[in-house]
């Protein structure tokens, strides 16, 4: 009786230790405080809506002729980055934007960090709240995202995984490190005290450990971003988030 | 004097360190990152990290040449480990270019830091 008693909790601690390895993705929310989560869930007290409300004003003057309502962009921004054969590269959503201006509209690029800009990817973005990431595998791209990522970089010399995958839930200084996936871009961010795209929270990053910024249309941006929208498939798109 | 100045430069370290500047460097994140990861007796508690263990008590626990070792070789004690080779700017990418070509700490700021940490004694 002993001996039974004994192996079945032997083998219940076995397989406790063996299913954590199955360990489920966190996104940025998980790891927020209450506070910051209540102020994502409630669209009223959502700073980054003043963005939203932004882009809808500037759809409908300069998108709306061609594209319709922004609603028909459902399940859009889940898909990006992705390969665009006529340009013959890959696009972030933000270069898809700048795209249509420039080629389309004729009208003059947005900067990066552009509040318009931000306006309209927060606008596109959250018509696909709710709905799975699901950007495409696209190869050469996702490797070169991923070599990136891996890599040991500025004075620091340290890589985004030595972070993001080796030491998530950790303190870096004061701030928790999160695991990294991008499910809420662009979010508004507590510290910045406005908008922020994927772009500018990785120059932080690299910034952070002393590396080299990339510049925003680089091709080490928007395969670093596709690397992460693969990373994260199939979690929730939170567009727009708030991130401490 | 002609022959006193060769054998102080022989002698290592050339320079004694000097523990109040040491804690300034430690507590100054800008420049030595040390708090980023490691918590102790220093400035902000709310700011330190804990990737690396606590730095209370190190100076009883470790000698001014291993600690030395610890900032200017961390790799020796554990290959993967985050913690950055003070003192080298060998087998670094993509450097910012405000950093490129200098290592975060000079020798004699490690020396200050060594000399700081050995007055840690309280675990
Ligand atoms: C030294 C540690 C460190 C390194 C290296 C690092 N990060 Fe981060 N990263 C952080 C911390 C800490 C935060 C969260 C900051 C906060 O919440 O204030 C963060 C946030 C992020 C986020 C936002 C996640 C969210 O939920 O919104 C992404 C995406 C990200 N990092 C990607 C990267 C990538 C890509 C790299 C490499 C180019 C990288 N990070 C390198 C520490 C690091
Ligand atoms: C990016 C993270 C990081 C930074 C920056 C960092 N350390 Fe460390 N440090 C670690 C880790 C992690 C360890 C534990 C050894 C290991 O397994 O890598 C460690 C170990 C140590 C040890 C040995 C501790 C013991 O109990 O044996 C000392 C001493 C130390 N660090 C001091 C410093 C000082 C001083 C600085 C700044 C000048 C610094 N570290 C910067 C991560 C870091």
């Amino acid at each position: 009786m002993k001996i039974w008693a004994s192996l079945a909790a032997a083998v219940l601690a076995l397989s406790a230790a063996i299913s954590p390895a199955a360990e489920p993705r966190r996104s940025g929310y998980d790891d927020s405080s209450r506070e910051t989560q209540a102020m994502q869930d409630d669209d009223a007290g959502n700073p980054a809506f003043l963005w939203v409300r932004q882009g809808e004003a500037l759809w409908d003057q300069d998108c709306k002729g061609c594209h319709g309502a922004a609603g028909t962009l459902r399940g859009v921004a889940a898909r990006y980055p992705l390969f665009d054969p006529r340009a013959n590269r890959l696009l972030t959503l933000e270069q898809r934007i700048v795209q249509c201006r420039t080629d389309r509209m004729g009208a003059p690029a947005f900067a990066w960090d552009d509040e318009r800009l931000l306006a309209l990817s927060a606008l596109v973005g959250l018509q696909s709240r709710g709905l799975p990431l699901n950007a495409e595998p696209r190869e050469p791209f996702l490797s070169q995202g991923e070599a990136l990522f891996r890599e040991r970089i500025g004075q620091l010399n340290l890589s985004c995984a030595q972070c993001h995958e080796e030491r998530a839930g950790l303190r870096l200084s004061g701030a928790t490190i999160p695991q990294g996936h991008a499910t809420g871009y662009p979010a508004y961010r507590l510290e910045w005290q406005g908008m922020g795209s994927l772009y500018r929270r990785l120059r932080n990053c690299l910034n952070g450990v002393r590396a080299e910024v990339f510049a925003p249309d680089s091709p080490e941006a928007a395969a670093l971003a596709l690397y992460l929208a693969v990373r994260a498939k199939g979690m929730r798109v939170e567009t727009p988030a708030v991130r401490p | 004097m002609k022959y006193l100045l060769p054998l102080l430069l022989l002698a290592a370290p050339a320079w004694a360190g000097d523990a109040a500047r040491g804690r300034r460097i430690v507590e100054d994140r800008a420049l030595s990152a040390c708090l980023l990861c490691h918590a102790g007796p220093f400035l902000a508690p709310h700011l330190q990290g804990n990737i690396g263990p606590p730095l209370n008590g190190i100076g009883a626990r470790l000698g001014p040449d291993e600690l030395r070792l610890r900032l200017t070789e961390p790799a020796r004690f554990n290959p993967d480990t985050p913690m950055p080779a003070y003192g080298h700017v060998d087998g670094l990418h993509r450097v910012g270019p405000a950093w490129r070509g200098r290592p975060i700490l000079t020798p004699a700021q490690i020396e200050d830091v060594v000399a700081f940490l050995s007055t840690l004694r309280t675990p």
